[in-house]
């Protein structure tokens, strides 16, 4: 009893490997970069970039057909523009510290490519259940590659996962930290994040060689 | 049949085994395998990579002797057990069995981790790589012991290697291919992964960490780090230039003798191993800098109680008695894979990095010692210069050649000639 089609199902499953959009499309970097420093930003991040994309795609999809092609940027902007607002203001009636966390970024899912890259590449050429799986499959890939780079910055540069200790105390050094272990510094600032994604990516393509580019 | 053929044959029956590189590291460490070119002609060079490596850490084994006798004397300096040390370079209180035994102890540990690990990793790509072991961290394995605090925890060092050699290097292709040179990319990741115990004012004296906050607390700062406090007047009661130029002074393990990397740098320089011009246009540079830094404090641009002042206002030649900044400049500037390959590009490359260390130096106090990040910065911008110098070279011999008069033998080949004059 398959729920999906066998196409169908590829909507979804396709973007969170072979056809991510950080590590194969390498779209999102920026957003992925700056907040997941925290796991708690990362996974919120992800559920804010799911709704947009998810219904984001499913109105362009309804509208494609009206959307005169000479406006179609700004009605794609309009469209996304009033999402996050809807998630920004939920963010700050519902979680304020976290969407102070999340500062600007919030915002910023207006620009991030992979939406727009989404509307103009499917949701403009397809039917809305298809778009639906679509926006779905693409914010998951987006989101589980958010949620990975982290889990490692939050776990090795601040002991932490959701903000609960697990390595133990750093300052009355139980745990971990009694045997001279110290937090990295390094995985707190932007460029580890560059670099945990290179990782990922790094693996990615050496179990999957047909990712490889012809140089 | 002897050793030498038993390890030859050995050699050409298991070529196609997994562990062969790892075999074959060993093997050419000390022989030469009997295999001889199979076609064209080569042209044969004594310099292979084996030897430039060794060449280069023959140069930092007196960097590395001194370092021990160094850490010995800071910590019982330090403590009052020992006077200051008087009277020149063979000064009576240094050159003591005493100071060498507490830093060999300190140090060859550092040393172990650091070859230990980096050539661990080296092996592993080797083998999933199945290509030769590289040379190439004989001297990067050296470097990186001569640029740390000496109390820095071995796991930390062992975090760092791994990395620095991994993302510094082996991403990029392995020896020769990489971008960054691998010991500073090391040093890189220490500083900003672990600031506590790369800077301040504890680390750099052995036994500082352990006595803080007690009652014979001891502390260990560095003449940068003096300085960038806003201290201007007392340094000369603190330590005098003898002092500074022979290396008695708390820093990383192996750069604090400017004098005895002047030596090595001229040992590499005769020896051809590393490139003059890059090392003297670096002098350049920095002294370009502190020149002009100097030049804004006498013409009292800038108030005495800037934060900057102190730094600003330091004689700016002794810039390169103090720091990192000399052996920068010797050891890791000359990197021939990370440097410029042109000479005019090396000129420009070395400039820079002197020029920008010493900027570092003054308008960072967060960062006391700036040359690891100018060298980094210069190494990303190496292939551009060279780009450029290249380009201008072109375009240059492209003028001449228009400019020049071409008498064509048969009227039928100027095409022909025009591109092989180019």
């Amino acid at each position: 009893m398959a729920l999906l089609s066998k196409k169908d199902a590829n909507l979804i499953l396709d973007p969170l490997a072979d056809n991510n959009p950080i590590t194969i499309q390498v779209l999102g970097i920026c957003s992925a970069l700056a907040i997941t420093a925290e796991l708690k930003a990362s996974v919120v991040m992800a559920i804010s970039v799911l709704f947009v994309l998810g219904v984001g795609n499913v109105v362009i999809s309804l509208l494609r057909n009206i959307i005169p092609s000479k406006i179609r940027i700004i009605v794609q902007l309009i469209v996304v523009a009033t999402l996050v607002i809807v998630v920004d203001q939920v963010l700050k009636a519902f979680a304020y510290e976290l969407s102070k966390t999340l500062a600007v970024f919030v915002g910023l899912i207006i620009t991030n490519c992979i939406i727009m890259g989404r509307f103009e590449a499917f949701a403009l050429g397809n039917g809305p259940w298809k778009s639906f799986l679509d926006g779905i499959g693409n914010a998951l890939g987006y989101g589980v590659i958010l949620i990975i780079v982290g889990f490692f910055r939050e776990l090795l540069g601040s002991g932490t996962l959701f903000g609960i200790p697990v390595l133990g105390d750093p300052i009355a050094k139980t745990g971990l930290y009694a045997t001279g272990y110290e937090n990295n510094g390094f995985m707190i600032i932007p460029p580890a994040a560059l670099i945990v994604v290179g990782i990922i990516i790094w693996v990615q393509r050496s179990r999957n060689k047909a990712l490889i580019e012809e140089a | 049949m002897g050793l030498k053929e038993k390890l030859h044959t050995f050699r050409v029956k298991n070529q196609d085994k997994k562990w062969f590189p790892v075999f074959s590291g060993f093997h050419t460490f000390l022989f030469t395998p009997n295999e001889i070119t199979h076609h064209g002609t080569h042209v044969k060079g004594a310099d292979d990579l084996k030897r430039t490596m060794n060449t280069v850490v023959m140069s930092l084994i007196p960097c590395l002797i001194f370092g021990m006798f160094n850490t010995g004397y800071q910590h019982y300096l330090a403590l009052g057990e020992i006077d200051a040390v008087t009277g020149g370079f063979f000064g009576s209180g240094f050159w003591t069995w005493d100071n060498f035994i507490l830093g060999f102890w300190k140090i060859l540990p550092l040393v172990l981790v650091s070859y230990i690990v980096g050539l661990a990793v080296e092996f592993v790509f080797c083998v999933i790589k199945g290509h030769e072991i590289e040379e190439g961290y004989l001297v990067t394995g050296m470097l990186v012991p001569l640029i740390v605090p000496v109390d820095l925890p071995l796991w930390m060092l062992a975090v760092a290697v791994v990395f620095g050699v991994v993302i510094g290097k082996e991403v990029f292709g392995g020896t020769g291919m990489n971008i960054l040179n691998p010991a500073l990319t090391i040093r890189a990741f220490l500083f900003f992964a672990y600031p506590t115990w790369m800077s301040g004012d504890k680390v750099w004296v052995h036994g500082a960490v352990d006595s803080a906050g007690a009652a014979d607390a001891i502390s260990g700062e560095t003449v940068l780090g003096f300085l960038a406090q806003g201290n201007t007047t007392d340094l000369a009661q603190k330590y005098d230039l003898a002092d500074m130029f022979f290396g008695f002074i708390p820093g990383s393990v192996g750069e604090t003798s400017t004098l005895l990397i002047l030596l090595g740098g001229l040992f590499l320089v005769f020896s051809k191993i590393a490139s003059w011009r890059i090392m003297l246009s670096a002098v350049i540079g920095s002294l370009t800098m502190g020149l002009i830094f100097n030049g804004i404090v006498a013409a009292e641009w800038i108030p005495e109680y800037s934060k900057f002042y102190s730094l600003m206002s330091f004689e700016y030649w002794q810039h390169l008695l103090v720091g990192g900044l000399a052996f920068g400049i010797v050891f890791m500037a000359t990197d021939p894979v990370t440097g410029s390959q042109t000479n005019r590009g090396k000129w420009i490359y070395g400039f820079l990095i002197g020029f920008m260390s010493v900027m570092i130096r003054v308008f960072n106090p967060g960062y006391p010692e700036g040359v690891f990040l100018a060298i980094l910065l210069m190494n990303v911008f190496a292939p551009t210069i060279d780009h450029y110098v290249v380009r201008g070279n072109i375009k240059r011999r492209m003028k001449r050649l228009k400019n020049a008069t071409i008498y064509p033998k048969v009227s039928g080949e100027v095409e022909a000639l025009k591109t092989e004059t180019v």
